[in-house]
């Protein structure tokens, strides 16, 4: 029996910034992990990484894996929720950035 | 206090117009990041978690105050307002972005510093005793010879591709405050018929292969020093492992070949290349110890510090912890704690980052040093002028008093900025800080040092730490593993590893069943931990860490 696949979504970090992005459905990238593509198909995962290594903008694509939440991914191993949430000594980053929204 | 001279100037310069033209083609295509990223991290720039990050060199850790205070501008002005003091005496800025940091590096350039060889196979920055020129104990003043090494390492056309990173430390006191043994080459001045030199030691390091150095030299003339030098790194070079990272340091190379051997090949290079140096180096080095002459110390009663220690309890608590002893005894050494109880360790405000840098021109002949503990030193401070500094450092939040105390932890940034951290080490640091702080047993406890890395290449130097800390990815969880009995002195000691190790909510609590088992075990308040630890050996303290099932129920 083959072990099942955990899904996965595609992120990076601006080349601007350094922040961190995720591929969206729709080949935007978005700050924001709910945004995110859910890939479900290990196959179809690789095809959407590799459409994110040939953009610009965009430094050290890969995939991690994610689980489905109900307001859209969410990330199943805790380097990816500090990534999605920004350090826990200052809210900087994307905690900075939700504050002004 | 070396300035740069036009050569040095043009050659920083250079280098920054060159960044510039290399960020510009990354931003237009021109450049992949496979071909930038060697060329970014050469000049200092990594891409962490969430930013870049760019990691400035303080050469052995010495500041003045214009200097500092660029760096305080810099915070504020491409940065979020604070900056990150590290282990290796560096100064860290977690939010640059990339378009700003030539003008960043240009920046640093107007006060004579860069972030040159901050990363990469080549020789770091080299760092000294932090307490360099003030100490009582000292032999000489150990920064001139740490100046000419970063003259002749920086550019070094052999030694920009070494097997690895590659780190020099060096103390001009027999008591060890740079952690010489564990680092690549560690240099301890000593003195021989009248003589001072230098102890070579090679092959010291931390990270997932700790290893103590081992002395390939007991006596090296000064004079010596450079050729010497030179030829362990060209021995290193070509002997060292290109072929699998996790065993190309130097330490792995004397392991596998033997300290008798590198010896052998390394004295056989020094005959080489000794007469090719031809007093150059020799001639430098005079020239920078004349930059680096004592200041003039003032002659004026030390009876105001006195009659402080009298009058403030408060004042004496923290004189009692964070000065040293100076060489003048009307002059003491202040530590300025980074270390606020809660706060990150390291950690200044651009506004702390000021006021440190009035301080120094006020009162501290205009010297600062940076700690590898990860806080900063006004070396020379006369005593009268002490209960003003602390007033000033006390409205800060800077007036902590606990240098040496359970809550002056090195923590490295782990996995809230590092992109190879396995576990979070800072608010590790600030839990445990905060706890002692609640328990008001900080003073009783005494000497103690807790240090804690956030993944196995021990930044946090948690293998030297009375109490190491040590954060892994254990199933995908966070954890963290303790070691015992480390010590980073002349004596340098690895510590012993407890056992399984401690889920993120725990690792508090685990720390405090140590320490209260130290505080039951000693024999009285003048016998440390790790004077506990070394008579009564590791096993009281496991047994407190992992109480037996019915002992736990009863607690």
């Amino acid at each position: 029996m083959t072990r099942a696949f955990t899904p996965k979504i595609v992120t990076a970090n601006a080349l601007l910034e350094g922040d961190v992005i995720y591929l969206t459905a729709d080949d935007r990238w978005s700050r924001n992990l709910s945004e995110a593509e859910l890939i479900d198909d290990e196959a179809v995962a690789q095809l959407r990484l590799l459409d994110a290594e040939r953009q610009g903008g965009v430094v050290g694509a890969y995939l991690a894996d994610a689980i489905a939440g109900s307001r859209g991914p969410k990330p199943a191993h805790f380097r990816e929720a500090f990534r999605a949430k920004g350090p826990s000594n200052y809210a900087h980053g994307k905690q900075e950035d939700r504050k002004h929204v | 206090m070396y300035d740069y001279n036009d050569f040095d100037e043009q050659f920083v310069r250079e280098r920054v117009a060159q960044f510039r033209g290399q960020v510009e083609r990354r931003i237009d295509g021109s450049l992949t990041e496979d071909e930038f990223r060697p060329l970014r991290l050469m000049n200092g720039l990594y891409l962490q978690l969430h930013a870049y990050m760019l990691r400035v060199a303080i050469p052995y850790g010495t500041l003045t105050g214009a200097r500092m205070r660029q760096l305080a501008m810099i915070a504020d002005r491409w940065d979020k307002g604070y900056g990150h003091f590290t282990t290796r005496q560096n100064i860290q800025f977690n939010w640059p972005e990339l378009r700003d940091v030539p003008e960043i590096l240009e920046a640093l350039a107007d006060v004579g510093m860069h972030a040159i060889q901050t990363s990469g196979n080549t020789i770091r920055n080299v760092t000294a005793d932090h307490f360099a020129g003030a100490a009582a104990d000292e032999i000489e003043d150990p920064r001139p010879v740490a100046e000419l090494l970063r003259q002749w390492s920086t550019d070094h056309p052999e030694f920009q591709f070494l097997p690895r990173k590659f780190k020099i430390a060096i103390t001009g006191a027999p008591r060890d405050r740079a952690v010489t043994r564990a680092h690549d080459i560690g240099l301890r001045m000593i003195v021989r018929d009248g003589e001072p030199g230098f102890e070579v030691v090679v092959g010291g390091g931390l990270g997932r292969t700790p290893m103590v150095g081992q002395v390939v030299r007991d006596f090296l003339p000064k004079a010596d020093l450079l050729p010497y030098v030179e030829a362990v790194v060209s021995v290193y070079n070509l002997l060292g492992r290109r072929d699998n990272k996790y065993k190309a340091r130097i330490k792995i190379t004397v392991h596998e070949n033997g300290i008798d051997r590198i010896r052998e090949l390394v004295e056989a290079r020094f005959e080489q290349i000794r007469p090719m140096f031809g007093g150059a180096d020799q001639q430098l080095l005079a020239q920078l110890e004349q930059s680096f002459s004592a200041p003039d110390f003032l002659r004026k009663s030390t009876d105001a510090y006195y009659s402080a220690r009298n009058a403030d309890p408060v004042f004496r608590s923290w004189a009692d912890t964070n000065l040293a002893e100076h060489r003048d005894p009307d002059y003491a050494i202040v530590s300025i704690s980074l270390k606020a109880h809660g706060a990150t360790p390291g950690d200044a405000t651009s506004d702390q980052m000021r006021v440190m840098a009035d301080l120094a021109e006020r009162f501290g002949h205009n010297e600062l040093r940076i700690s590898h503990e990860q806080n900063v030193i006004l070396p020379h401070v006369h005593k009268a002028d002490i209960p003003a500094v602390h007033a000033a450092l006390k409205s800060s939040g800077l007036g902590t008093a606990n240098i040496g105390l359970i809550s002056d932890i090195i923590a490295c940034p782990g996995m809230d900025y590092c992109a190879l951290a396995t576990a979070r080490s800072i608010p590790v640091a600030q839990e445990i800080a905060t706890r002692f702080e609640e328990l008001n047993l900080e003073h009783e406890i005494g000497p103690m040092k807790i240090k804690i890395s956030g993944c196995i290449n021990a930044c946090g130097h948690h293998h030297v730490g009375h109490i190491g800390i040590l954060g892994l990815d254990r199933a995908g969880v966070e954890n963290y593993q303790i070691t015992l009995g480390g010590d980073g002195t002349e004596d340098t000691v690895i510590g012993e590893r407890a056992g399984p190790g401690f889920a993120y909510d725990e690792i508090v609590n685990a720390v405090e069943r140590i320490v209260r088992a130290y505080l039951s075990l000693r024999s009285d308040a003048s016998e440390t931990f790790l004077m506990a630890y070394r008579r009564l050996g590791a096993q009281p303290f496991k047994d407190a860490l992992y109480p037996k099932e019915d002992e736990a129920d009863a607690a």
